[in-house]
């Protein structure tokens, strides 16, 4: 699947499929950090990714 | 996963509440939990005139549009901070959102209006660019507030802004700011009421509110946040928050309700500024040292 991750902005290729849990572990990345957007839909960590998939993993600290 | 109200696919998880829910139920729920907000902390009532301080980020603009839903009358005030063509990008997405909706906007130039950018300050005070934007956007927006007679200056700061701003406080035990950290600051001579309505929603959810919500914001990151400490901090609390869900709003909620009082400080005895006449301890203000230092 192909995965895009901003600051920066970037792209990964991840093999799939598998659940947006396993992404966010595979990627060590905190769930509390990103909303993960397939098809400008919001996706919960049960939610399964498909080997195809465009996902979006947005990270939500901002500012200061 | 099923959303708590209708059963349907859920959108988002809320582990704190122990909750998921589907697009439009968040939606409810978030508006819900700042309407409780403005009602415990008496924020301000339905006839007053509210200016919100809108940076095109998620936050400000999910609170905007929360307060207009909710039936408040909402203007926002953008401070161009004159940071290249992010200032730019952010300028478009608030004027783009206040269109939509057919809402005010009021906007400010840093660099028009008071000689200086945000980079220019940053270069000049040899300090964080984050230190002089933090300064700049209290100072404006208060201007701004008082000068076009708002009732109450409502600010973005969620959950997790508060929650990493207290712990740095509690790290450096800074107990002027500790006594100054509270959810509304009452007006005084020269200074604006200001409320902070999103306490109770964590920074995740502003973002999938704004998304939800179909709201445009700024995605990408200030080009200068980098090394910005409250940032770091709030990852580190991220972590804490997914061993132990609840434990931002615990921490930050404890201290408004059990441990704020204990801080507590006296106003300070403030006057005018001898350039701007804003109140200020000193002779002049910080703001004005700030321009005196950055204008070239």
């Amino acid at each position: 699947m192909k995965v895009i991750r901003r600051h920066p902005r970037r792209e990964i290729h991840i093999e799939g499929p598998m659940t947006v849990r396993a992404l966010l572990e595979h990627l060590d990345i905190v769930p509390e950090t990103v909303l993960v957007i397939r098809d400008s839909d919001l996706l919960t960590r049960d939610q399964r990714l498909e080997a195809d998939d465009t996902v979006e993993l947005r990270p939500v600290i901002s500012g200061g | 996963m099923r959303c708590r109200v209708c059963r349907g696919s859920a959108a988002i998880e809320v582990k704190r509440h122990n909750a998921a829910f589907c697009g439009q139920h968040f939606i409810d729920h978030v508006r819900r939990q700042v309407g409780r907000t403005i009602h415990d902390h008496a924020m301000f009532g339905p006839d007053e005139r509210l200016a919100v301080g809108v940076s095109g980020g998620k936050d400000s603009l999910a609170l905007w549009d929360i307060l207009h839903h909710l039936g408040y009358r909402a203007e926002g005030i953008y401070l161009d901070l004159g940071i290249g063509a992010y200032s730019q990008d952010s300028l478009s997405r608030v004027e783009a959102f206040a269109e939509e909706r057919d809402l005010i906007l009021h906007s400010v130039s840093l660099l028009q209006h008071y000689g200086f950018s945000i980079p220019d300050a940053a270069k000049a005070t040899r300090r964080t660019p984050c230190s002089a934007c933090g300064l700049s956007k209290r100072y404006v927006l208060n201007e701004e507030a008082t000068r076009r007679g708002f009732d109450v200056l409502v600010m973005g700061h969620n959950l997790d802004d508060e929650a990493a701003t207290l712990f740095s406080n509690v790290l450096n035990w800074n107990m002027e700011y500790l006594g100054r950290q509270r959810p509304v600051l009452p007006a005084s001579d020269g200074l604006a009421k200001k409320v902070k309505p999103l306490i109770r929603v964590a920074e995740r959810e502003t973002a999938a509110y704004a998304v939800l919500a179909g709201i445009d914001y700024e995605v990408e990151e200030c080009p200068l946040v980098g090394g910005n400490t409250v940032n770091r901090l709030k990852e580190w609390m991220a972590m804490l928050e997914h061993d132990s869900p609840g434990v931002t709003q615990h921490f930050l909620g404890g201290f408004f309700g059990r441990a704020s009082h204990a801080f507590a400080v006296d106003i300070p005895d403030l006057h005018p500024c001898s350039k701007c006449e804003r109140p200020t301890t000193g002779e002049r203000c910080a703001f004005c040292r700030l321009q005196e230092r950055a204008v070239t």
